[in-house]
Parts: C-alpha cells; structure tokens; sequence
C-alpha cells in the first residue's frame, strides 16, 4: 500500500482495520515532510516528536475508533491556537507565543484523533493571496516552485497537494481556504459563518472569518466538516449547521438539482483556460442530471471594495491588541509607553498588514465612517440580498475561484489592487455568510491546476459536498498529484492526460 | 477622497504605527489608490438600505452566570515579554 | 455678573453578578494580582466575549428603575483606543443602541423637588487596575477588575448645584441597592462618577463649554471638586480666557482639578459595531416578567409604613435607608410583630449593634424570627424589656434560640403575683426610713424601693406590676 496515494478517509480505515499502524501513517507524514519542506516552507512549526508519541498513544483505540479520520496525520494552520504549541500568524510581533488555551476546534480534532503535524505557513496574519506576507518566508506552490501557493492558507494547501499530512485546517476570510485549494489542486471549503467556532482562530476580520477543511477529496472535506461543525459555547456567533451528517449524506446524485452561472462572473478578467474548465464542471453535472441556468448577479463591481473595508476595519480593531505588553514580541528600544507601542507595532508588523490597519482605521474615524464602514455594510445587505435572489433560481453556483491560475513568486504584492481584485470570487461568499467549496476542474497550459467554486445557500454544505463529490466520481483532477521532486518539465508530459473523466 | 501625508500622519498615530518619510510617501499614494477604488461604492444607492453588521438573525446568545475557575497565573503570564510572576509589566502609564 | 453652573454626570456602576460580564471568571473584589483571570479577559488572540445573562437582566431592571424605555433591539460596540489596562485595546461597549435610554429620576432637595433626566443607560466592560512600582520604574497591569460588568447611566446637564448631584447620586444608589443589582461601593470602586461641568451667565440658554473630572471617589470629593471647577471656570472667563474642553483629574490630596495630558485627550474611538456579539432582541413578555420582578422601592415602601403601619416618617426613612434593614422590618412584621415596635427595636438596638460592630445590615447573622420570638416574649410579659436587651445583645452574633437561652439563663419574668408581693413586703420593711421618706412626699425614694425589690427579684420581675403593688402596699 502506497500511503500516499490514499485519501484521509481511505487511511483511517486501514488504520481501524489494523493494516496501518498510526506511527506508521505519522512517520511517513514526517519523512515527507523533511523531504519536501525546506523546498515548500509549508510550516512554521513542525512537531515530529509529540506527533510520534501522540500515534502511540492513540494504537491502542484504533480498532473502536468512532471516527473515520482516526490516527490520520494532518496539521493546522498558524492562525489557530495550539495550548502549549508556537502560534504566530506567520508575525513577527507574535514571537514565540504559545497560547495558554487550544481553540475549539483543535480540541475537536483531539477527540477525533487526529495526529497534529505541527503549524502552517501563511500570509501574516491572514492577510494576502499568495503567502508571500509571511515573516518566516514565503511557501511555495509544489506544482511549480517558482509559482505562489494562494493564500493565506497557503502552508495548508501546498502540504496537502505535496502529501505532507492527509489534510489540513485553514481559515477564509476572503478565500483563504478556496484560493490556495484551487492553486494547488485540492478540495477545500469555507463553511456557513457560524458553523464551525472560531473560539481560539486569531481574528483577522471577525464577521467573515471561518475555519475550514483542506482535502484531497470532497469526501474527506465531508469527514472534517463533521469533526469540526457545531455551536460551540465559547462562540456567540456560532450555531448547528443543521446539516447532520456530511459523509453519510454523499451520493454524488445531483438529479434535478439548478445550477446557477452568474453571467457576471464569466466576463473581463478571466483567463480564458480558466473559464473553460470551470464550464466544464457545469458539462460533467448536467450529465449526471443537474440543471443548469444563467442568472444575473450585478453587483460584482462592489464586492471587493466592500470586502476590503470592512475585513481592514475590522483587522485594524482586531490587531490592536498586539502591543508589546501581554504577549508575543517586544521592541528592544524604546521611550515610554507610546513610543513602546509604536515601536513595537511599527517594527513587528510586515508592510501588508500596516497597510490594512492604516485602511481600517481610516475607513472608522471620526468624519469617515458613514461614507466607508457603515456604506460597506449597506453594501453587504445588496449582496446578500443578490444572492438570496440568486437562490430562489438554484441551488448552487458554479463560478471560478480566482480569475487566473498560481502566478509567479513575486509578481502581486507590486500591486496591491491587482492582487485584491483577484479576489473577486471569492469574497462575496464571505460578506453573505455563504458556504463555498473549490475543487480541482482541470489545468491550464502550464500544467497548473484550475479550481471551479461552487456556492450554496446558508446550510447548503450538503448540496455544495455532494455535487462536488459527484463531479469527483466521474473525473480524475483531485487525484492528480505534483511530483516529488518538481521538475516542470517531466510534469508537463504526463499532464496532457488530466482532465480526462477518469 | 484625497488623502495627504497629514492624514495618513493621524491615522497612524491612532494605529500606533510610525512611518518613516519614505515609507510614508508610498503609502500615502497606495492608500490614496485604494481609497478612490473604493469610492465606487458611493455609485450604489443605499439610500434605504440598513447596514448588515451581522449577517444571521442569531440574536440573544447568552451565558449562565456561574463562576468557572480563572486560568493558572503563570501560564497567563508565561508569554509576557517581560517576565514577573504577577503582573504584566509597562512603562510608567500613571498619572 | 452672576453665574449658573450646569452639570451632567456620567456614573459607572459595576454589577453584581457572580461571573464577568464575557467570561466566567470570578467578580469577587480583591484576589493576588491577575488570579481572577482567563484567556478571554485578558485579551489573548483568538478569545470570544459571550454575554452574562444577569448583566442584561441586571441592566434592564435598572433601566426599568430609572423609567427608561427599554431598547428592544440592542447591540455592543466596540471603542478602541490603546492603554495598557485594556488589554484588547477596545472596551465592549454601547454607543449606537444602548439598552436604555430617555428615564428620569426625580429627587428632592433643601430647595424642592426636581426631575433629572437620564440620557441612555448603557452595559460595558470595566478596565483592569494598573500600578506603578517606583522600586523598578514600571507599571503593573492587573486584569483582576477586567471584565467587570459595569453600567454607565449618563444624565442630560441637568444639575445646577452639588447637592442635586448629591441628591441623585444618594437616590440612584438607594435605588441600584434595593434592586440588588450593585454594592454602590464608592471606596472599593463599584460606583464610580465622571463630572461634566461647564458655567454660563445667569439666564443665558446656551452651554459654555465643559471640562470632564475624573478620579472623584467619594460624595465629599464631588461637591469639592464641583466647587472647585466652577469657581476655577467662572474665573478663567472672568479674566477674559477660554475654558478648553478637556479632561481633568480630580487631586484629592491638593484638593484641585488638573488637566491630564493632551495626548490622552486627543480621542477617535472609531466605534463601530461589535462583530463578535449578536444583538439582543427583547421580547414584550420577557419586559413583562421584569417588570413584575421589579421590588418594592425604598419611595414606594416609605410611603406604605406610613400610610399601613402608621409609622412615623421618620422611623420609615431610617428603616429604608438599607434595603436589608427593610426587609428584616417587613418580616418582622409578618410575623406578627407590632410596627411600631419593630421599628423601635431596629432603630435603637439593631442599628446600635450594627454600628458598635462596625458591620454591614447585610452582614448581620441575626434574623427576624428570632428578633420576633423575643419581642413577643416582652409583649406577653415573660420578659421584661431590660433582660430582652441583655438578651438581644447576647444572641445578635450567633442568632441563637431565644427560647433556649432564656430557659438556661433562668430569665423568665416573675409573673407570680403572690410572691411579687412577699418580696415587696419584705423589701419595705427592712427600709423602713425610705417608706417614711416616700411617706413624707420624696418620689425618689420609690424608685430605691422598686430598685431593691427588683434586685431581689433578679430583675425578672415585671416592673408595672412591681409598681402597682408596691404603691398598693405603700398606701395600705
């Protein structure tokens, strides 16, 4: 059996049935992971050790494990507090944190039984698309290393397509999750907001942040969902996603089900290999018996600027509290308690993440409020309401997850705009609280992979999972995989082939 | 919207953020930049619009009033970037 | 020229729930520095507030208690600014939609009756404590008081003199008491009160402009500190300066205000609503069930002993000074205690223990029933009212049986009329000379012979019929 090859699910089951043992399932994660990581730096923080002793503690319930992801290796991203265990946001200004309390869900991931890893790379403090912003380095995309990942879970989905783990847990607060799945040829999904807790994820922007699964497959996003879904006490804006069971629900049958294309979300600005093969995925669903309809969404236009707002608004409240005082890093020098502040602030956030908070304050204070937040936030109702319309007609939308595939190391942060803009499928799913799922659809000349995004209704994860894992029983896209070692070259060749209906 | 050195002076001064004269030039014009994109919102009439700071009708969440155990001291303090077993410690912040 | 000085008041008042107002830490005063602490209060990444229920029960009741209209729909915010006690560097708080607004609260004065009216009533999170160490030049957070939930009541300007604020601030804090939903404890920081004042000519209408005064931490340092601003006001304009609109820090112990610093004044707190809190949405009935909840206020029960009970105004005001004080005399009277001597006994021998003891109502170990048993030993004539107090004084700490102590200290008033009269008999005539002096028109002397008889009698007796008899016997 080649571990590799399996999905999380496929692992623990071999795992329950004894064919794999947990240390081995771990230690394989781990050899990966020195073979491929000074080339990725998908982590901050690796903890081999504690993982290995952690597979030994958990053999001996592998055979009534009540979970189907029990003993799979798999790890976390930065932003999500670990007890004990280094957590950064990729910050200068965190230093060596180690927070006194483990976010919720990584006490559900513990009951589950999964085997941490260790820590993800990411932009510093969520903010960016590439996982360029990083103080430890920028990640790279293992389908190309000179390409970025996505981002901000950049680190999450460059070690689940390098194999490095069998899944990984990321936020979204604009497509962190889904931007890096499509980039990297993996399933990921941003959940209803509300549905998993955000207690212990550090906030970038509270009302559209999300915790959420990165997988080699719908199914196992399913699996994970499962795991981590549910009112958390801790969490005033969480709720019951009210879905029930996601992997039992998985028939792959799509029959009757209307899909939505948001014309919209087809014009300038897409490549067009991207475009094709995002269409695509509406072509593979309509065989299995889904509908598929076009219907306006004419508020594109507004969506990043809204988004930008209220995300910088929001982070630049949130990241007040990084200060030099309680936690985290100090400046060395410094006159007083302002200058304290400022130094430390100043010296321990990166350039992206000044320019947010500078955005955000502006967009708060005194005599522009009314004209930036409060207007973002009227905005978020029209959008909302776009897509409550939109969800009369169907039942999922089909749009692509960004405008072109993986870009060049380097080549966005010079340009700020550009980079927000190519965000512009995916952060209206954010300001409406939507769930959305991207998967692997195809791959461009390059031989880089294509995500097609759908989107459901609040609570639509079922449909959005199903669908995708419909579309995943007729193709072979997720179970492409980048080379070891990456060489374009000898990856172009067998790249011809994908896409192909497996 | 025109943003100038002035303003991008006080929105860092209550960001406690300091910029130097160079860096501050750059951000001024990317802010400035980013700033009138977003001014397309001002073309949406939202005249009637309530704004949504809450996306779900969740409302009401609410916690019993009972006492849980306050966390150990020193792991709330084990990560202060200047050590003291009992307090966090700051320049003199007193009047 | 004659001048008005309009005042407003913002008063913080923290509540007394068990727990903060967004974590289950404990609220209890005191504790080793940061020991009352979690994640959540102070401020470490990734924490979530969840809101205390009783802080919005706490919150309404008080609101209803002020006549405010209730805010059916009601949210937090968020007021950022940096300073080492806020450890998220934002306090939760309500600005756009407080949870009350538009009440009033009449008080009276020396000069009359007058209706202040309440701005907005708003739930907040307090700041934690800091010190500063001169042994090793720096400042000790203490997150012990963060979290703390607190309410601002902000009143419209409408005060012209000290006592009004004295008179409000005695009103509001009677009134937050008997709801039992605060202390009020000025010394220990639970009722805290910023002064907005400002000073204009006598019949102008306009505003001048106002300086804010903190730091006032007794009803004393009010008054002076209100004394003192305006004077120092009224003589700034006088001299043809401005009053800049600033905070200023009341200096208890060189008893003047002064400016704090200009950098701490420069405020933008960019509020803006509070994303990790949904709102709060009030139903009619649950207003309802409050309302019906809602005490009997300390007016309300004045009134009520004077008009039932027939006591005097003064004995009702004495007696709802404290709401436990009221409560132990309404039970008192429940249990069938007359009034008015209820009322006696908490005036005189309750009060008194309390203040020789130096303790609280609320502290006080003895109960009703026990107070009851032995008022109503003295009414049936087994105890004369002299041994009750001995009693009374010898039970108010542990509140012990009176029945038992009065059996095992053999206390019993002698009721046998028979043997009254012997003693009497004996008593006048081994004092022949005093019978002689009563006899021959001196009253004292009666009194040495009621004494003596009493003496014998170890002072069980009752002393009316000791009198009567022995008058009876003197007359014979």
């Amino acid at each position: 059996m080649v571990l590799r090859e399996l999905t999380a699910l496929e692992l623990g089951a071999a795992i329950k049935k004894g064919e794999v043992s947990v240390k081995e399932a771990a230690q394989a994660a781990l050899d990966s992971l020195s073979a491929q990581d000074k080339a990725l730096n998908a982590f901050i923080t690796v903890t081999g050790e504690q993982a290995l002793d952690r597979a030994e503690k958990l053999q001996d319930g592998a055979k009534d494990a009540q979970s189907p992801l029990y003993g799979v290796p798999m790890a976390i991203k930065d932003n999500i507090c670990t007890r004990g265990v280094k957590t950064s946001c990729a910050s200068k200004i965190l230093g060596d944190f180690a927070p006194p309390y483990d976010a919720t869900v990584a006490g559900k991931l513990a009951n589950a039984g999964a085997v941490s890893l260790g820590k993800l790379n990411m932009d510093e403090f969520a903010m960016g698309s590439t996982s360029e912003t990083s103080f430890y380095g920028p990640v790279k995309n293992p389908w190309a290393l000179d390409r970025v990942p996505g981002g901000s879970s950049g680190g999450a989905a460059a070690a689940v397509a390098a194999g490095i783990g069998w899944y990984a847990i990321g936020s979204d607060t604009g497509g962190s999750i889904r931007q890096p799945a499509s980039y990297c040829g993996v399933t990921g999904m941003k959940p209803t907001y509300g549905t998993v807790s955000r207690y212990g994820l550090i906030a970038y922007a509270s009302s559209l942040d999300q915790i959420g699964p990165l997988g080699r497959d719908a199914a196992d996003c399913a699996a994970i969902l499962d795991v981590l879904q549910g009112r958390d006490p801790k969490d005033g804006t969480s709720l019951d996603g009210q879905y029930g069971t996601l992997l039992n629900g998985l028939t792959g049958d799509v029959r009757g089900l209307k899909i939505g294309l948001p014309v919209d979300c087809y014009g300038d600005g897409l490549d067009e290999e991207v475009k094709a093969a995002v269409l695509a995925v509406a072509d593979v669903l309509k065989a299995r018996g889904a509908e598929v309809v076009e219907l306006p969404f004419p508020v594109m236009e507004y969506v990043v600027p809204a988004y930008y707002i209220i995300a910088a608004a929001e982070a630049s409240s949130n990241l007040s509290r990084f200060d030099g005082v309680k936690y985290g890093w100090r400046a060395q020098e410094y006159e007083g308690l302002h200058d304290l502040y400022c130094k430390t602030r100043t010296q321990g956030f990166g350039s992206e993440v000044k320019q947010r908070i500078l955005l955000g304050t502006f967009a708060l204070s005194s005599g522009y409020y009314d004209a930036y937040y409060r207007k973002a936030l009227q905005v978020k109702a029209v959008i909302k309401d776009a897509f409550d319309k939109a969800f009369q007609q169907c039942g999922l939308l089909l749009t692509p997850v960004a405008p072109t595939t993986a870009p060049k190391l380097g080549e966005s942060l010079c340009d700020p705009l550009q980079m927000y803009l190519s965000d512009v499928y995916t952060v209206p799913v954010n300001l409406a609280g939507l769930p959305g799922l991207s998967m692997p659809c195809g791959f461009d000349s390059k031989g880089l992979p294509i995500g097609a995004q759908l989107i459901g209704p609040h609570f639509g994860e079922g449909t959005l999972l199903n669908a995708a894992h419909g579309f995943q029983s007729d193709t072979g896209y997720h179970k492409r995989r980048p080379g070891e070692n990456v060489r374009r070259d000898a990856h172009r060749a067998s790249l011809q082939k994908g896409g192909e209906p497996a | 919207m025109n943003i100038n050195t002035e303003m991008v002076d006080y929105i860092a001064e209550l960001s406690r953020l300091e910029l130097q004269t160079g860096e501050k030039q750059a951000m001024t014009a990317q802010l400035e930049q980013i700033i009138a994109y977003m001014d397309v919102l001002s073309k949406l009439d939202t005249k009637d619009v309530e704004p949504m700071s809450h996306v779900f009708p969740v409302k009401n969440v609410l916690r019993e009033d009972e006492v849980e155990p306050s966390q150990d001291r020193a792991e709330l303090l084990a990560g202060a970037p200047v050590p003291n077993g009992e307090a966090f410690l700051v320049p003199k912040a007193v009047d | 020229m004659t001048w008005e000085t309009v005042i407003g008041l913002e008063t913080h008042v923290e509540l007394s729930t068990r727990t903060k107002i967004f974590c289950s830490c404990t609220t209890q005063f005191g504790g080793g520095p940061n020991t009352h602490c979690c994640p959540v209060c102070t401020g470490m990444p990734g924490t979530l507030p969840v809101l205390n229920k009783k802080v919005l029960e706490f919150a309404v009741k008080a609101g209803l208690a002020l006549n405010c209209e209730i805010t059916r729909y009601s949210k937090f915010d968020r007021k950022n600014y940096f300073y080492p006690d806020l450890p998220k560097a934002y306090q939760i708080s309500q600005l756009y939609l407080p949870i009350a607004r538009n009440g009033a609260v009449p008080i009276h004065t020396a000069a009359g009756e007058k209706t202040i009216r309440i701005h907005e009533l708003h739930m907040e999170e307090d700041a934690g404590k800091l010190v500063h160490d001169p042994w090793i030049d720096q400042t000790r957070a203490d997150y012990n008081r963060c979290g703390v939930p607190l309410i601002e009541i902000v009143t419209e300007p409408d005060f012209r003199t000290a006592g009004e604020v004295i008179a409000y601030l005695e009103k509001l804090k009677e009134t937050l008491m008997y709801l039992g939903v605060s202390d009020c404890k000025m010394q220990e920081g639970s009722l805290r009160c910023d002064v907005n004042l400002s000073v204009r000519p006598m019949g102008t209408g306009e505003l001048g402009t106002r300086t804010e005064m903190k730091n006032l931490n007794s009803f004393k340092a009010i008054a002076r500190a209100i004394s003192y601003e305006a004077k120092r006001q009224i003589e700034l304009i006088e001299e043809g300066k401005r009053v800049v609109q600033e905070t200023r820090r009341w200096d208890e112990n060189k008893d003047a205000t002064y400016a704090m610093r200009s950098k701490e004044n420069a405020q933008d707190y960019r509020y803006f609503p509070e994303p990790d809190l949904p709102p709060i949405e009030l139903s009619e009935q649950y207003l309802e069930d409050l309302r019906a909840a809602q005490p009997e206020l300390a007016e309300a029960k004045r009134a009520r002993y004077q008009a039932d009970y027939g006591l005097p105004e003064y004995d009702s005001q004495m007696i709802t000074s404290d709401s436990m004080l009221a409560r132990f005399f309404e039970d008192l009277v429940a249990l069938g205690t007359p009034p008015k001597q209820g009322a006696n006994w908490i005036m005189g021998e309750v009060l008194g223990a309390l203040s020789a003891r130096a303790i609280e109502p609320r502290a006080m170990k003895l109960t009703a029933p026990t107070l009851a048993r032995l008022i109503s030993l003295v009414g049936e004539g087994r105890l004369n009212r002299n041994t009750a107090v001995k009693v009374f004084e010898a039970i108010f700490d542990t509140d012990a049986d009176v029945d038992t102590y009065v059996k095992e200290h053999s206390l019993e008033q002698v009721n046998d009329d028979g043997l009254v009269r012997a003693v009497c008999a004996k008593v006048l005539e081994a004092n022949l000379q005093s019978v002689a002096d009563y006899k021959g028109g001196r009253e004292k002397a009666f009194g040495f012979l009621v004494g003596q008889v009493m003496r014998e009698l170890k002072g069980k007796a009752n002393p009316q019929s000791v009198n009567a008899i022995l008058k009876e016997l003197l007359t014979q």
